[in-house]
């Protein structure tokens, strides 16, 4: 019961931090946390049903997780080459 | 008790991610969260995905992350805030918003199943390779996909 109290506190956290950071890497960093606690809600419910599909999910969870900070991680490369910032309020030219 | 110390390393590290002003602090303090969070996996009768989490998140996601900071980071960038503007609001929304969510925990009729001790990694091997085959096909073609695709971002032309 108190591993979900931690996966919703570390969801909440994620969440703040992705709002908040003005560094595109540290956005991405939140999001990572926001997918371990999902990861943690997984590996719990299969505990508590003693299933082990909880664990594949998390499984799946973690390898979408790295496809993904790695092509995030290769857009900022390229931000970084074009405008030699990373601040998401500065790369906002998309819109006058 | 194991669970209480691991859960504070966690939340405290956290916290530490989404407030600090050099972002390689952030790095490590990320690095520390999802080392703990492998520790409770072992907790939690996950073996299997405790280690992975070592290998994955610690061993790859996060050298992939202190790469990039390496990268993309100039010196001067320690001396400037770390948060938008949206840091009282969305700490108020953040605050509603666990509060609404946690809310769905209330009704505790999942905590009368009982627990049976089970092989994770037996299971995970013959569920892998029967029930999700294809979910494991699909994803060694999205792995192949993203490598092709990062490197043809990533190269200088």
């Amino acid at each position: 019961m108190e591993y979900l109290f931690l996966s919703f506190a570390l969801f909440g956290i994620g969440f703040f931090g992705v709002l908040t950071r003005r560094n595109a890497i540290a956005a991405l960093m939140a999001i990572e946390l926001m997918l371990n606690a999902v990861n943690l809600n997984f590996v719990y419910f299969s505990r508590n049903l003693s299933e082990v599909d909880g664990q594949i999910f998390a499984l799946f969870i973690m390898v979408m997780a790295a496809a993904e900070v790695t092509v995030g991680l290769a857009i900022i490369i390229n931000i970084y080459r074009q405008f030699k910032e990373i601040k998401i309020e500065d790369i906002s030219w998309l819109k006058w | 008790m194991t669970f209480y110390v691991l859960a504070g390393i966690i939340l405290v590290s956290a916290i530490l991610v989404v407030t600090l002003r050099n972002v390689f602090h952030c790095a490590l303090g990320l690095t520390v969260s999802l080392l703990s969070l492998a520790g409770l996996y072992f907790e939690l009768g996950a073996p299997f995905v405790g280690i992975l989490q070592v290998l994955i998140y610690v061993g790859a996601i996060m050298v992939l992350i202190i790469f990039a900071i390496m990268l993309t980071q100039r010196i001067s960038d320690q001396m400037q805030r770390a948060s938008n503007h949206q840091l009282l609001p969305s700490f108020l929304f953040i605050i509603l918003f666990i509060l609404f969510a946690g809310s769905a925990i209330k009704q505790q009729s999942f905590l009368q199943n009982p627990i049976r001790a089970f092989d994770p990694i037996l299971d995970i091997g013959q569920e892998l390779m029967t029930t999700y085959i294809l979910p494991f096909e699909i994803v060694s073609l999205i792995l192949l996909a993203v490598m092709v695709g990062v490197i043809v971002m990533a190269r200088r032309d």
